[in-house]
């Protein structure tokens, strides 16, 4: 993609129309604690988010203590992120005054009511009227919430039954004057069967993903998973940056399908303005956001709208629907996939640190064509050529070595034209090698391994274009 | 050596931790920040190759125990190293974070971490065998490389004494190193797991002198020499042998010791090594007034450790180059000053003295640290090959010219670092562990 160094005389528009809810941009934060009271969503306004899904009303509930777990990876906090609370616990009567209260001071932000309630047509009925009458600009049937609420017959036990989201979504229907927007729980084994429900039942939107079912860990002294409520645990709903890759292949298949795509507001993992302009890629006309804000507070809208803005200027992209779902025709089923396309790794060598992990990786994780003996080896070749891992190590364990004495051992200049050692830089048989892509994902210096095109020169030609060959018999 | 002596209290406020320890999350961050590199090159460039990625990562793990028993297996002396060790030209200098963020990983303070935390934790040293065999071994000097020879016998079920003429164990480890590096106490703790192997010590015994080594040869299969070296050179000039004139290892001793806990006046050191500086700071540090180390070549030519260098400099010692004491005066039997000749740098690279050029510098102390002699009267009667007056060994074993003796250490290496001492002495156990299986058939 050529980059362009003429830039739009004003800043791109990141204001949406998602399904007649207007915002002035497409971050939202997403139905949960942060969305609990007037005066933190007015508070997050002022902070820059375009709307807000305000924590789920509806039936009385009480919740437990504690309520929330998280998982940290290589000393990085909340990595994966987990929940056992429930809707909102405060009065409804509180809620629906409140939502009046935010829209007459934010007339221009969303605001949207997440609704569950008893599955009966007069219960829905009821809490739509309240929800519109208090001046909510659209409504979020919460058919997702995996714990507590779904053992008494609402959230995900709803949102697992294809018939049920349908009829629910028809009863809301009925009342609705307002936009309605069906949250999908991802804890089902196709999501495109209740997105098809809920279009059919009248939906004029969705949004994916929930949470995920989980256990986010165990107290190896105690042995009781977390989080603890009294000595005991329950599973809860997992979600923060390890389920966005979850979320955004959940948004690809829902908006891939004709029966089923809508308007659809993207919700898991995002933290970023790229994590947004993924999901956007793929089709969402909104994003949703909880555990970033959970984590550092509302203030992260502000890189949000900045980046977004940056990039779409660099990109020249006007508005949002510029780039709406310019990403869905690259995802395609893996039978039409190029079979004849090869890449090989190719190692900088001026980048090499010499830590060699892509030489590890490759042998034990892939397929055995990285090899260190760049300084005395074979250079293409079958692996039995090559020293393998663990005679290199042996190799250096009986090497003997001293502490250098600055009079008596004067430092040695590297060997070898590059900062590293050419001993320690790892260099790829590319006959061998198969484009796997483990090295460069392993190697922690940026460009330094790239995956290079290589011409095979054969035509283009998919497995499915191979396997119908072979039954008319014109190749194998 | 039950019971472990405690830091003088004027020594540990005078000579507080250099490089202070990890808290349990900052050695956790530090670990995660680690590659754990293939083939690690901190691992290659350490004498006694520790596997570090492997200790490193058992720290981020939780695994305290066996990233401790990890380090352990391969340098038995892992606490001390882990605080007396260049790592800057050693585990750290190799890093390839040098090439990626620049930080290297800090090692040797996540080394610490790991032993200290064992030590708290009551650890024992594993023994390799259950077996007992009746061989023995004597073990000369009870410094790190006999200490280690010793420790990695007597895992294997071997039976061992270590001889040393001195009252406790550890060698320069003990007596010599810096106490902001390693307090006394802490080399004797980290040995007392050596001696809880059931490893026999005799202390205040002289080979040689007090017992003729034709007996040990008597007593035992195999003999290591981990001797070390001898007295420091003395200061041959005039006024030398003034008792205000004390060899660097001396005045260290003392220090460590507590039978001196502060001196006075203005303090002169000779010479511009390792011990030269360890010498002059722990001199400022004890209250000298001022402190000069006079070296008759230049910065360039120094046998001390750049980073050695500049941490004396921030400790307020004062070089003085191209300096040779040529005699030491007193007054009223008081050292008064020494007097210097100004040196220059011939063409070939010698230092070379310049006419007239004479000059005195006032002081109060004179510590000379120009280097230690060989034991070259003992070794002969151990009738091994000397090289340059160190032992002949074979490297990868130890091995001296005469069988029945094994050698690691300074007396074979002329002088270098505890963890080089380590690294030769356990060779030098495994190659004399071989040696007897070899006889059990």
């Amino acid at each position: 993609m050529s980059k362009s160094v003429t830039r739009p005389s004003t800043q791109p528009d990141i204001s949406v129309n998602f399904a007649g809810i207007r915002s002035p941009n497409p971050f939202w934060l997403a139905s949960a604690p942060p969305t609990n009271s007037a005066e933190q969503i007015m508070r997050a306004f002022d902070a820059g988010w375009g709307g807000a899904v305000w924590k789920t009303i509806g039936a009385q509930i009480t919740n437990v203590s504690s309520r929330y777990s998280s998982i940290d990876w290589n000393g990085q906090r909340m990595m994966g992120f987990n929940n056992i609370e429930l809707i909102s616990d405060r009065p409804l009567e509180d809620n629906l005054r409140e939502i009046t209260a935010v829209k007459k001071r934010y007339p221009k932000n969303a605001v949207v009511a997440s609704l569950m309630v008893e599955s009966t047509r007069e219960a829905w009925h009821t809490i739509v009227q309240q929800a519109e009458d208090a001046g909510s600009d659209g409504l979020e049937l919460n058919f997702g919430c995996p714990h507590g609420m779904s053992e008494r017959g609402m959230g995900s036990a709803v949102g697992q039954v294809p018939e049920y989201t349908e009829m629910i979504t028809a009863w809301v229907k009925e009342k609705a004057r307002t936009p309605v927007i069906v949250k999908l729980t991802p804890n089902i084994s196709d999501i495109r069967t209740v997105a098809r429900a809920a279009k059919r039942g009248g939906a004029d939107a969705l949004s994916a993903i929930n949470t995920i079912n989980s256990v986010t860990g165990i107290d190896l002294d105690t042995f009781i998973p977390s989080p603890n409520v009294g000595g005991k645990s329950s599973h809860g709903g997992y979600c923060g940056p390890a389920v966005k890759p979850i979320a955004l292949n959940m948004v690809q298949q829902v908006m891939s399908d004709p029966e089923a795509a809508l308007p659809i507001s993207g919700i898991g993992g995002i933290a970023t303005w790229r994590d947004a302009a993924e999901f956007i890629l793929l089709g969402s006309g909104t994003v949703q956001v909880c555990t970033a804000a959970m984590h550092y507070g509302y203030r992260i809208v502000e890189d949000m709208i900045d980046g977004l803005q940056n990039w779409m200027a660099e990109k020249n992209f006007a508005n949002i629907e510029a780039f709406r779902g310019l990403s869905l025709p690259k995802v395609t089923e893996w039978k039409h996939l190029d079979l004849n396309y090869k890449i090989v790794a190719r190692i900088d060598e001026s980048k090499c640190i010499g830590c060699d992990l892509c030489y590890t990786a490759c042998w034990d994780g892939a397929h055995q064509c990285i090899h260190l003996d760049r300084v005395t080896g074979p250079i293409d070749g079958p692996v039995e050529m090559h020293k393998n891992p663990h005679d290199i190590e042996v190799a250096a364990r009986d090497n003997i070595t001293v502490t250098p004495i600055p009079k008596l051992d004067p430092p040695k200049p590297t060997e070898g034209p590059y900062p590293t050692p050419l001993a320690r830089i790892p260099r790829v048989d590319e006959t061998e090698c198969v484009g796997c892509n483990l090295c460069s994902l392993v190697c922690p210096v940026e460009n330094c391994i790239n995956m290079i095109e290589v011409d095979t020169g054969l035509p283009p030609e998919s497995w499915e274009e191979r396997t119908a060959d072979t039954l008319t018999g014109k190749s194998c | 050596m039950h019971d472990l002596p405690q830091q003088n209290a004027k020594i540990a406020e005078l000579f507080q931790d250099l490089h202070p320890p990890f808290e349990p999350q900052a050695a956790v961050i530090e670990s995660n920040r680690c590659l754990n590199c293939f083939d690690a090159p901190c691992t290659t460039a350490c004498p006694t190759h520790i596997d570090v990625p492997r200790f490193i990562k058992k720290i981020a793990s939780g695994n305290l125990r066996g990233s401790a028993l990890g380090i352990l297996e391969a340098n038995v002396l892992a606490a001390s190293c882990s605080r007396v060790c260049p790592v800057q030209v050693l585990c750290e200098g190799a890093c390839v974070m040098h090439r990626y963020n620049k930080q290297p990983i800090a090692i040797g303070r996540l080394q610490r971490f790991a032993m200290d935390s064992f030590h708290a934790n009551g650890g024992a040293l594993p023994k390799q065998s259950h077996e007992e065999h009746s061989q023995k071994i004597a073990c000369l000097g009870a410094g790190p490389a006999s200490l280690a020879a010793a420790a990695e016998l007597k895992q294997r079920g071997y039976q061992v004494t270590v001889f040393d003429k001195r009252p406790q164990p550890g060698g320069l480890n003990t007596y010599g190193v810096a106490e902001y590096k390693l307090p006394l106490p802490d080399s004797l703790r980290e040995i007392k797991l050596i001696e809880d192997l059931s490893v026999q010590f005799r202390f205040g015994v002289e080979v040689g002198r007090d017992i003729p080594i034709e007996d040990l040869e008597k007593q035992f299969d195999f003999i290591f020499l981990g001797v070390g070296l001898g007295a420091m050179h003395k200061l041959d000039i005039p006024g030398g042998d003034h008792p205000a004139v004390i060899d660097a290892l001396e005045f260290i001793a003392n220090y460590k010791t507590a039978r001196a806990t502060s001196i006075q006046g203005k303090v002169v050191v000779i010479g511009a090594g390792n011990t030269a500086i360890d010498a002059a700071n722990a001199a400022a540090r004890l209250g000298a007034n001022t402190v000069s180390i006079l070296y008759r070549r230049t910065l360039t030519h120094i046998s001390a450790f750049d980073f050695e260098y500049e941490h004396s400099v921030q400790e307020g010692v004062t070089f003085h180059w191209l300096t040779q004491p040529v005699a030491i005066h007193t007054s009223n039997g008081k050292l008064s000053s020494v007097e210097c000749m100004r040196m220059e740098i011939a063409a070939d690279g010698s230092p070379r003295p310049v006419a007239n050029s004479n000059f005195q510098i006032g002081c109060d102390l004179i510590i000379p640290a120009i280097g230690q002699s060989p034991l070259l009267n003992f070794l002969a009667q151990c009738n091994v090959r000397l090289e340059k007056g160190r032992v002949a060994v074979d490297r990868a074993t130890g091995q001296t010219t005469n069988p029945k003796y094994f050698a690691g250490g300074d007396c074979v290496n002329g002088g270098r670092e505890v963890v080089d001492a380590v690294a030769e002495g356990k060779r030098a156990g495994i190659a004399i562990a071989k040696a007897l299986e070899a006889t059990h058939v």
